[in-house]
């Protein structure tokens, strides 16, 4: 597929910067990770896309209020604050889906009566935010050694007014598309945990598809950047 | 007996209605429940909208004010949803701020208005610049029984076809706003997005308008809005689910 070439060469050497034009619809822009670098939380992660760039920590499985407690699983928390201002309704919306997501993937049965709780902080926003978002918070859950049944990896398209999908869109392409659409992948069989869209649009499959072929490039990023920070060790 | 099997074990109490094809209420898996409108019942606002779902019971209100425009769109209006989920509807919620799903289910007002360019902000601008209409739609849900965002949905639409705006000019000697109260227009409504909500158990089985308990025992929901000509505003996704390949 075209699309396998592109990123291949792609995922380490782009510098894109949104100005340098990508191929129709194939390439990602340049990732970056970075784990444990806050010493408080369990686990932290920091997350590069492009510009785009977001900081998560997790506190877990730890001690959780009575009235918040389930008897039989842990209970998830993901707080979101934005880069400016407080956060508002949009970010409690961005947080309950994150939330969901994670609840999808982390054995909470493992730990039950206790707490978890994600912290996100944007660092800076330049397109495809909630995709950034929840790939940080996967690698701060792996970092934090919360016990999950699969990997989970957000990837964002935008589609504009002729019909071109571009992933990971930049907050430009993002503004000029007609739709923009989130979702939220699992590594073992790439099925759809979170889907989150913007805009009006007939062509899901198309989407989901164009999706699915690139969380693999960021599941073998994901296991790339494990492998260093392990094999140092 | 029944009821006490229920009480023990609600999922495997589920499973055996499902197992053939209807559910405890008697309905089919994709039928919807009795859903009844009643239009323009509150005097005081502008427009208004009453829709139940079943026993979910949802009212929408609408108020027309005057505000001034921000400088970056001077001549587009603001439509300002809010939902509020009172202790009066359900014991899961208590008094005091919003919680989080109340605060979610008025973002997604917000996206479906947003996304479906129900109405055009630049319908709502009176003089640009200087003076645009504002419309505060305030849902409040006064029995929560499952499915709060299609009967939010259709209140909503439902109170925007009701509302009526009077004319405004403003007057060029003293600059100030003239309303015309005889004089009354309904507003231009572009779309009418409808939204479905389903609820997902076992990651096989797909449920049409879920009632409370249904919610409860899903493994995820799922909630689509279409507007007239069969493009998608908005694919809400948020629960746990399991995946879903879909269509």
């Amino acid at each position: 597929m075209e699309e396998e070439t592109h990123t291949d060469a792609k995922i380490r050497a782009e510098n894109g910067t949104g100005s340098s034009p990508r191929g129709p619809g194939c390439s990602l822009r340049h990732f970056a990770c970075e784990q444990n670098l806050l010493s408080r939380p369990d686990g932290s992660a920091s997350f590069l896309q492009g510009d785009t760039s977001v900081l998560a920590g997790v506190y877990g499985p730890a001690e959780v209020k009575v009235s918040k407690e389930i008897f039989n699983k842990a209970t998830l928390e993901v707080i979101l604050r934005p880069k400016i201002g407080l956060p508002g309704v949009a970010e409690k919306s961005r947080e309950r889906l994150i939330r969901n997501t994670c609840e999808a993937v982390v054995l909470g049965t493992l730990h039950p009566r206790t707490s978890i709780t994600v912290v996100l902080q944007v660092v800076s926003d330049a397109g495809s935010l909630l995709a950034c978002c929840l790939n940080a918070a996967c690698m701060a859950l792996v970092d934090a050694g919360v016990p999950m049944r699969a990997l989970f990896c957000g990837v964002a398209c935008a589609l504009d007014s002729d019909g071109t999908l571009v992933l990971d869109p930049t907050s430009k392409q993002e503004k000029e598309a007609r739709a923009v659409l989130t979702f939220a992948l699992d590594s073992v069989e790439r099925k759809l945990l979170m889907s989150s869209t913007k805009g009006l649009y007939s062509d899901t499959e198309q989407c989901l598809a164009a999706a699915q072929a690139a969380s693999q490039h960021v599941f073998r990023f994901y296991r790339e950047s494990l492998q260093r920070r392990y094999s140092k060790s | 007996m029944a009821a006490g099997f229920k009480t023990v074990e609600p999922l495997e109490y589920y499973r055996r209605f499902l197992k053939e094809n209807c559910r405890p209420d008697g309905r089919e898996l994709g039928e919807f429940r009795t859903t009844t409108v009643n239009i323009g019942s509150i005097s005081t606002a502008d427009g208004s909208a009453l829709v139940k779902l079943g026993n979910t019971t949802v009212i929408c209100g609408v108020k027309a004010e005057f505000a001034a425009p921000s400088t970056d769109a001077p001549d587009k209006g603001y439509v300002v949803p809010n939902v509020d989920l009172p202790p009066l509807c359900s014991s899961r919620f208590r008094s005091g701020p919003p919680g989080e799903e109340a605060q979610v289910a008025s973002q997604f007002i917000a996206d479906v208005i947003e996304n479906s360019q129900i109405i055009q902000k630049e319908d709502l601008c009176i003089s640009p610049g200087k003076l645009v209409w504002v419309l505060y739609c305030d849902l409040i849900c006064l029995d929560y029984d499952g499915n709060i965002l299609d009967a939010c949905t259709f209140a909503l639409l439902a109170a925007l076809k009701n509302v009526q705006l009077p004319e405004v000019t403003i007057n060029e000697e003293t600059a100030l706003a003239e309303v015309n109260l005889k004089k009354k227009s309904y507003l231009n409504i572009r779309t009418h997005p409808v939204a479905t909500s389903f609820a997902v158990f076992d990651d096989t089985l797909l449920i049409v308008d879920p009632t409370g308990e249904e919610e409860h025992l899903a493994t995820g929901t799922l909630t689509i809005v279409m507007d007239e000509e069969g493009k998608l505003c908005c694919l809400h996704k948020p629960e746990t689910g399991t995946s879903f390949s879909f269509f």
